[in-house]
Parts: C-alpha cells; structure tokens; sequence
C-alpha cells in the first residue's frame, strides 16, 4: 500500500476511490527529443508504423504535377490549375460525403448515380417545369438525402450488407435519372441560373483570395494557440510555440501560393470557396463534436459503441444520409460544369473517382481514420491524373485503366499500412 | 435489515431460439455490497450481464431499482440508473485513443464542441489512468496499442467516471497479472466503502472470497443457491456450480433476503 491509498478520505469522492498509487512512467519509454525535432522523430516513427496519414497524397501530387509539366509545360499554367481547382469541387464534394460512410467502415457504391439523379431532378424541375431555381435545387439535396437515409435504413436496421444496399441503389438509381431525364436525353441547365454561376463566378478582386489565405493562416494559428493556452494551463500534454508556427507557416504559404496563382487567372472560384468552406465545416463536425466523435467510435468497434450508449443505428443512417446529399450537391456543381445535365452524369467513373480520392488522402476503407480534408487531397491527385491526360491526349481507354490502376494503388497502399500498424500494435 | 436493494432482478427469462439462456433467475444487490455471480462455461452470467446493462434485454421478468419497477431496454436506460459495466470481451473502440474511451458516451462538451482539454484533465486529475496500478505509456496512444491489462484498466476506469451506483465486471481478472489482481480486489473493497454496489463475475473462488459479501450460483441458465460469504465452504460453492448439489429448492429458502423477512 502506498501513501495515496492510506490518506483515502471518505468522501465520495470518485479520485479518492480509484487512486492506486502514485503515476510512474514506464521507463521503457524513451524520451522524446524536445522541439521540432522531437516533433520529426515522432514523424518519422509515426510513418515507419504504417500511419501515412497525407504523406502518399503529397508525394503523389508532387510527382503526377512535375510529370506532367515536364510533358506539357502548360499543366502549371494558371489557367489549367484555375480550372483544375474547379475540376476537382463536384468529385471532391461526393468524395467528403463518401468519408462519412467510410469512416464506419462500410462502402457507398451508389454517389455517383445519386449525384447524377439528383441533377437529374432539378434540371427537370427548374428547367423543365419551370420551378424557382433554389426550391428545385433543395428538391434535389433532399432527394440525395432521403436516398441516402434510406439506403442507411437497409443497411443498419434490416441489417443488409452497405455495399449490395448501394450497388442495387446504384442501379436503380441511374435507372431513374434515365427514367426522369426522358427521350431526349440531354437537358441545358439555364445560362445565367443559380447552378450555372456556381462554377463560373470568379472573384476577380485579388483582395479576395489573399484575405482567405490571410484570414485562414490567421484562424489556424489563433485555434492552435488559443488550444495551447487551455492545455498548458490544465497542464495536459501540449505542442511547443514553435511547431505552431511551422504549421502555420506551411499553411500559410500553401494558401498565398494558390491565391498567387489562383489570382494570375481569373481570380477565387466561388466554387472552390464553398468547397473548402464545406470541408472546414464537416472537418468541425467529425472531429470536434459529439456526432463526429461516434462515427469514428462506430468505425473502430460498433458493438462496442452500442455498449457504451451509442445509438448506432441513428448514426449509421444519418452518415449515409449526409453522403447522399453531398453526392446530390456534388451532382449539381458537376452539371453546372458541363451547364446541362445527360444520359452520362454521374457515371460509374464519378464513383471509382470519389473512392480513389479518398482513399488516396488517407481514408481507410476499414473505418475510423481519415477526414474530410483527406478527400480534398485526393481528389486534386485525381483530377491531376484526369486533368493532365486530357492535355496530352490519351484515349479514354487508356484514362479508365489508370483510373482504375489508381484505385487499385490506393488501397492496397490502405491494407498495407493498416497491416504495417497491425504488427506495430496500432490497429486500424 | 430490512432496507431494499439497489437492484433487485425478478424472474428473469431470456431466450435464444429453443435454448433458455435463463430461466426464472433472481438476483439482488444493496448498495455497499459485493455480490460474487459465479457457474461454469455458458451458465448465463454474460447473457445475465446483458439483461442488467440493456445490451440483451430480457424476455420476461421484473427488474426493480430501489424497490421500482423500471425497464431497461437500451443501454442508455441502464447508464441514466447509474449502471456501469465492464464486459468479458473488452468493449473499447479501436479507432478512438485512451481518453477518447473513457469519455465515450458523456464526452464533456462546451458550447456543444467536444472539449479534449477539459476531458484529458479530468482523466488525470482522477488519475484514472493508475486504477490497478497499470501504467498507461501516455493518454493520447490509440488502445489497440495497449496490451490486454491495460486496456481492462482503460475499461474499468472508463465504467468509473460515469459515477455509477452499480458496477459489473464480468471475469474482470482474467487479463491482469498477479500484482494488478491483488490491486483490483483492494480497488473493489474501496469501491464498496463508497457504498456502491458491484456484481462480481470470476471462475477464480479465490477472488470472489477474498472480496466478495454474497454469492450466487447460476447453472445452466437457472438460480442454484445464494450463499454467505463468511459461513460457506469453498468446497459447497463448487459443488453447486458443478451441479452436484442441485438443491435449488433449499437454497431457495435460504435467500438471504427471504431470510431477514
Ligand atoms: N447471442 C446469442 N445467441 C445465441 N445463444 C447465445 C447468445 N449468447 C449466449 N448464448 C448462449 O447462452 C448460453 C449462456 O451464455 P453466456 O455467455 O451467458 O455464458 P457465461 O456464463 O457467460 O459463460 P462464460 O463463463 O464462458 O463466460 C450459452 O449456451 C450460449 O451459447
Ligand atoms: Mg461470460
């Protein structure tokens, strides 16, 4: 028995109650060094155990952009990295609602076909029948999200497996937007319509995309901070000043690079605005709420979940409901793209594309690792790909087999860190 | 003493398909008292668990807290009495870190946003993370990395933060090493100073007389005797469980709260 126990006042007080004895470290454990470079060899040792986190994105992007500037010297230019970072808004957008699904550890084959039919449906509305453009536009999100519930609904309540729930649904759901689409097939959205502007409104002050960055860097360091602060006054582990500033520094320097660029063409996209404002926002809830924190809880152990209180089938449902309605707004900023809707939206592509872009920015297709930002990631390596062959000229042909390759890369890269972690007794 | 009991189960009944799990079992536990549940390999003590906790509901029965009826349907339900549990097969998330564990399903919000420091400190301030005296390497490691003591410790303090009036563990010592055991049943003695009550699940006698005030026998989904800690041979336990004395209908008599009456 040792001092702590034997001064046990009582009161019912729970410390009082489960104080063993006083905190030791195990001295097995090595100290780390401090400062950045305690930070790097944390780093290091982190990647060596599997955990890639954004690294494979990074590297990717790095070599797919040199590549194919190297190739065609115009892949650099401001005018196709603009158009790239509009490119990537409507994949990107179905792939942050995939990572929602994901992170439980299942599968939703069916976004691309939802984000087809849902612009499908208000191209139909609005252009067709003449509905006020943002009534048609909420109809659709609120197909992508009834679709998604109720695909959620077979899924966790009847208890059918996610992926034969969304790959029916895929079917049938294609099947629909043919089936609302009509004969003629094809359906120009309205030139100067609320969706048509989404992808084609710049903000040609300058001002503008350098106050994002500013105004980004600047919220990033005061949270990190602010978060600092707190910590170090409770006393609970906490990073040092100077590993603040260096993040901060890299995410400043990303910013003003894309506004810089962004700036030489046409100015901020609004849709890459609403893009990563999406992507702040759902990182928010995944990470810093009570819902966010029992998704991930339902991807590391949904039994275990449910015994500590979870309402796991309210929050299976709900996540395929959000990937539903993200894909219908994917569809919507895909079409306003191409400013018509046809027998093609949201092809089978669209779907191999949202998996691969999350998978490549760190989604693990065994559930509960990744966020939404792992998405934005991996859809510009996507679209890289895409963008960059499209300049050069490859067939078709050839783009669905390195599409596919990518896929294919991506997640045997997942199973292998997983693995990785696996023998380094960090699972999942 | 003729006070009611925290937790008082009446007629339990649970199926699964033709097996009876359980069958008309009874179980009483007062606030301040170890009750020891013991019976070989599949007598229903994990399925009985489940009935308390709302992860297995039962078929039919009574369940009373503090002498009331109450239905427990959801684990919700039996976490808002005051019921806190520790499972056989560890039920931790493997995605989440330690703290994340302990926290989930009262996770301490402010303005409606997850509070990490808030959680982290009150994970050290009870000093949680020392029940069993195992050592944690640090609050933030993921707990698939941590061997099966410690993540029995993370599950134990994890069922004390909530407070509860009730503890059940079931086989909690089957993962601990000798000096994490002897420090566990110390833990359990302290526990019932504070005037909880806690439901003992163990194959192992020796633990459950060391801390135990009751024991009930459960075979083959049934009540198989309820015996005083202090006044009860070893040896008659084991019989009972092993089914050798299968005088149910006398042990029935000598419940010790029919007893008092
Ligand atoms: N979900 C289930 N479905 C069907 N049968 C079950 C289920 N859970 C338990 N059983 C059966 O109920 C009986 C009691 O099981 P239980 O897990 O309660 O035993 P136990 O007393 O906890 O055993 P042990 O000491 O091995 O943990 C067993 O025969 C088991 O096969
Ligand atoms: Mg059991």
């Amino acid at each position: 028995m040792t001092g702590t126990e034997a001064s046990g006042d009582i009161d019912r007080n729970r410390a009082g109650v489960v104080t063993g004895r006083p905190s030791a470290r195990d001295p097995r454990i090595g100290d780390r060094p401090p400062g950045l470079k305690g930070h790097a060899s944390d780093f290091v040792l982190r990647l060596r155990s599997g955990e890639l986190g954004w690294v494979p994105g990074v590297c990717a992007v790095i070599v797919i952009w040199t590549t194919f500037q190297l190739l065609d010297h115009h892949f650099l230019s401001p005018r196709n990295l603009s158009n790239l970072s509009v490119d990537i808004v409507g994949t990107g957008l179905i792939a942050v609602g995939l990572v929602f699904v994901l992170l439980l550890g299942e599968i939703d084959l069916s976004v691309g076909a939802v984000s087809g039919l849902a612009a499908a449906v208000f191209a139909v509305l609005n252009v067709n029948s003449g509905m006020p453009e943002w009534l048609a536009v909420a109809t659709a999100a609120l197909v992508g999200a009834g679709i998604g519930a109720l695909q959620g609904f077979f899924f966790a309540r009847i208890g059918v497996p996610a992926f034969v729930v969304t790959l029916a649904g895929l079917l049938v759901w294609n099947g629909l937007m043919l089936y609302v689409l009509g004969a003629n097939g094809t359906i120009n959205l309205h030139a100067n319509g609320l969706v048509s502007v989404l992808t084609e409104r710049y903000f040609h002050n300058r001002a503008v995309a350098y106050g994002l960055a500013a105004v980004g860097a600047a919220a990033y360091f005061l949270a990190s901070y602010h978060d600092e602060r707190r910590r170090r006054a409770a006393r609970v582990s906490s990073r040092s000043l100077g590993e603040i500033a260096v993040r901060t520094g890299a995410v400043a320097v990303i910013g003003f690079a894309a506004a810089y660029v962004l700036n030489r063409f046409e100015g901020l996209p609004l849709a890459l605005l609403i893009f990563l404002v999406s992507v702040v926002g759902l990182d928010f809830v995944l990470r810093r709420t009570r819902y966010g924190r029992k998704i991930f809880a339902i991807g590391g152990g949904a039994e275990a979940a449910r015994l500590a209180g979870v309402n796991v089938v309210w929050i299976r449902v709900s996540a395929f409901a959000v990937s539903g309605t993200l894909a219908a707004f994917g569809g919507l900023f895909l079409a306003s793209r191409v400013a018509s809707v046809g027998q093609t939206s949201g092809s089978t592509n669209l779907l191999i594309d949202a998996i691969a872009a999350a998978v490549i920015g760190g989604v693990s297709l065994f559930g509960g690792r990744g966020t939404p930002w792992s998405a934005l990631l991996g859809v510009l390596v996507v679209q890289s790909i895409a963008s960059g062959m499209v300049l050069i000229g490859v067939q078709t042909s050839v783009q669905s087999m390195i599409t596919g390759g990518v896929l294919l890369a991506a997640v045997v890269l997942d199973s292998l860190s997983r693995h990785s972690r696996k023998s380094h007794g960090v699972v999942l | 003493m003729t006070t009611t009991p925290l937790l008082a189960l009446r007629g339990i009944c649970k199926r699964f398909g033709a097996l009876h799990a359980l069958t008309r079992v009874e179980l009483e536990i007062n606030a301040g008292e170890v009750v020891a549940l013991v019976g070989d390999n599949g007598a229903g003590k994990t399925t009985l668990v489940k009935v308390i906790t709302g992860a297995g509901p039962a078929d039919e029965g009574v369940i009373e807290w503090n002498g009331r009826p109450v239905r427990i349907a959801r684990p919700r339900d039996a976490q808002s009495l005051g019921i806190a549990s520790v499972y056989q097969e560890l039920a931790l998330c493997e995605s989440l870190d330690v703290v994340g564990n302990l926290f989930l399903g009262h996770e301490i919000c402010r303005a409606g946003v997850l509070d990490e420091v808030a959680m982290e400190r009150r994970a050290r301030e009870l000093d949680l993370l020392d029940v069993l005296s195992v050592r944690i390497p640090r609050t933030r490691v993921p707990v698939a990395s941590l061997s099966a003591g410690q993540r029995q410790a993370v599950a134990i303090a994890r069922a004390l933060l909530s407070e509860p009036k009730i503890l059940i563990l079931d086989e909690p010592t089957a993962a601990l090493g000798v000096g994490q055991t002897a420090h566990f049943l110390d833990l359990i003695e302290r526990l019932r100073e504070h005037s909880l009550g806690v439901l003992l699940i163990s194959h192992n006698l020796g633990d459950v007389k060391a801390v135990a005030d009751q024991v009930a026998v459960l075979r083959l989904g049934r009540n198989n005797g309820f015996f005083d800690v202090l006044t009860t041979s070893q040896e008659q336990i084991v019989s009972s469980i092993t089914g050798a004395t299968d005088n149910a209908v006398t042990h029935r008599k000598t419940r010790p709260w029919e007893a008092t009456r």
